[in-house]
């Protein structure tokens, strides 16, 4: 369903580019997908449309950009409002509760994901990065106990604004899991996350979002060994 | 109107601890303000409230915390709808512009000044003040759309965009008089300083943000208490 003309400018690689792709499925809203480079040589549309900071996802609803993947998120839902259940909790405090993990996730938990993916093993700030992440994780275990209220998803019975925070990085732990021969989401440590994970990808508007462990593996290779080379972080 | 029973934790000194304050006068809330010391000794009733973050401000509601500054206002705005007028825009398109604005202003702009204050090499001082007012260059044409004319980025009325910037208009005044520049002038930010001067008159804003004298004071104790523990 659609409502006016709907771009999303992003990357299949990126688990924030994959966040609003999996709401705009949620709501079953049409959009136009373009691929961005958004590593090397931005181009003039990306430029144009997020001239603040230069990066992906930007959403384009009838001409005007909407930045910065959970803003777009709040946007689809506070728009699209007869397209299925919200995406944030409909409570004052669900939602704060709500924003609160998602900010989380974004300004404490990812950033050890980023520092395991780019160390090698031997590297300190690796089992750093790592300390860091498992006790990220146990508290979103904990957290997921609390807002799920013994339901599927962090949303409850559905999908919502937290489980797409999180889930969109299932990805990236796949590959993580895969390159380094560990598990990072674990039955036995973390098993109501566990259980989640398999529930949230296998939903339909979800599991043709999350990019494939494969597919992850090859780009990976090559874009580790670019940012090594150049000094890039981030 | 109290709706509930309202205390926020906070520090008259934390800009955002003030835009919490700012954000419960425009609804006029009552609460029970609770001054903690969040720089050394955190009380056990902040530790309790905030055990993720350990930081200020927490607005406690019926018991239940709520932490983030941002989340924090976006809660009284979604649980006191009937108290005045909305604290962000009604428009989906306005609300999204407000909160990258704000995301902005939190993660990339303010962190500048910050970083001035902790800085003592001239050349890095000056690289980092090119990019406070390229920073203000950006927010001044935020104000000049998101205001459309009018005195406030909410438009007529103080609104969110408004309280997160404003909210260091004191702390702007200590890293104006500490490197002897104007960071909302009238030549390069016209839109700015006039709106800097109708916020802090504001009734919302008025006996929030502290005098930076006051702060001067207070940061110079802080440095002092650092210096001295190591």
């Amino acid at each position: 369903m659609a409502k006016g003309n709907v771009q999303l400018l992003g990357s299949w690689v990126s688990p924030y580019s994959n966040r609003v792709q999996m709401v705009l499925n949620l709501k079953s809203v049409d959009y136009e997908f373009i691929e961005e480079n958004f590593y090397s040589n931005k181009s003039e549309r990306l430029l144009k449309a997020n001239p603040v900071h230069k990066k992906i996802p930007v959403l384009i609803h009838d001409e005007k950009p909407i930045c910065e993947s959970l803003v777009i998120i709040q946007y689809i839902d506070d728009v699209w409002t007869e397209n299925g259940p919200s995406i944030l909790p409909s409570d004052p405090y669900d939602r704060a509760i709500a924003r609160f993990w998602a900010a989380y996730i974004d300004d404490k938990w990812f950033p050890c994901i980023w520092v395991i993916l780019l160390s090698d093993g031997a590297d300190a700030k690796k089992t750093a990065a790592l300390e860091e992440f498992n006790k990220g994780l146990a508290l979103l275990e904990d957290a997921f106990i609390k807002c799920s209220k013994g339901q599927k998803f962090f949303g409850g019975d559905k999908i919502g604004y937290l489980d797409i925070a999180l889930g969109c990085f299932l990805g990236l732990v796949r590959l993580i899991q895969k390159m380094d021969n560990i598990s990072l989401i674990d039955e036995s440590k973390s098993p109501n996350l566990f259980k989640w994970a398999q529930h949230f990808s296998d939903d339909d508007a979800i599991k043709v979002v999350i990019p494939e462990t494969e597919k992850l593996l090859e780009f990976a290779k090559v874009f580790v060994a670019q940012v090594k080379a150049s000094g890039i972080n981030k | 109107m109290a709706k509930g029973d309202v205390q926020l934790l906070g520090a008259w000194s934390s800009p955002f601890t003030n835009r919490v304050q700012m954000a419960l006068n425009l609804k006029s809330i009552d609460y029970e303000f609770i001054e903690v010391n969040f720089y050394s000794n955190k009380s056990e009733s902040l530790l309790k409230a905030n055990p993720v973050h350990k930081t200020i401000p927490v607005l406690i509601h019926d018991e239940k915390p709520i932490c983030e500054s941002l989340i924090i206002i976006q809660y009284i705005d979604e649980a006191w709808t009937k108290n005045g007028q909305s604290i962000l825009p009604s428009d989906p398109y306005d609300r999204a512009i407000a909160r990258f604005w704000a995301a902005y202003i939190d993660e990339k702009w303010f962190p500048l000044l910050k970083e001035l204050g902790k800085e003592s090499g001239d050349e890095t001082k000056a690289a980092i003040m090119r990019k406070i007012f390229e920073g203000a260059g950006l927010l001044e044409e935020a104000f000049v759309k998101c205001s459309k004319g009018k005195e406030f980025f909410d438009g007529d009325n103080v609104g969110y965009v408004d309280i997160v910037l404003g909210c260091f208009l004191g702390w702007i005044k200590v890293t104006e008089s500490m490197a002897g520049l104007k960071l909302f002038d009238e030549t390069r930010t016209p839109g700015l300083a006039g709106w800097a001067e109708r916020f802090v008159s504001h009734n919302a804003a008025k006996d929030i943000v502290p005098e930076p004298h006051k702060l001067i004071e207070f940061y110079m104790m802080v440095q002092a208490a650092k210096a001295s523990t190591g």
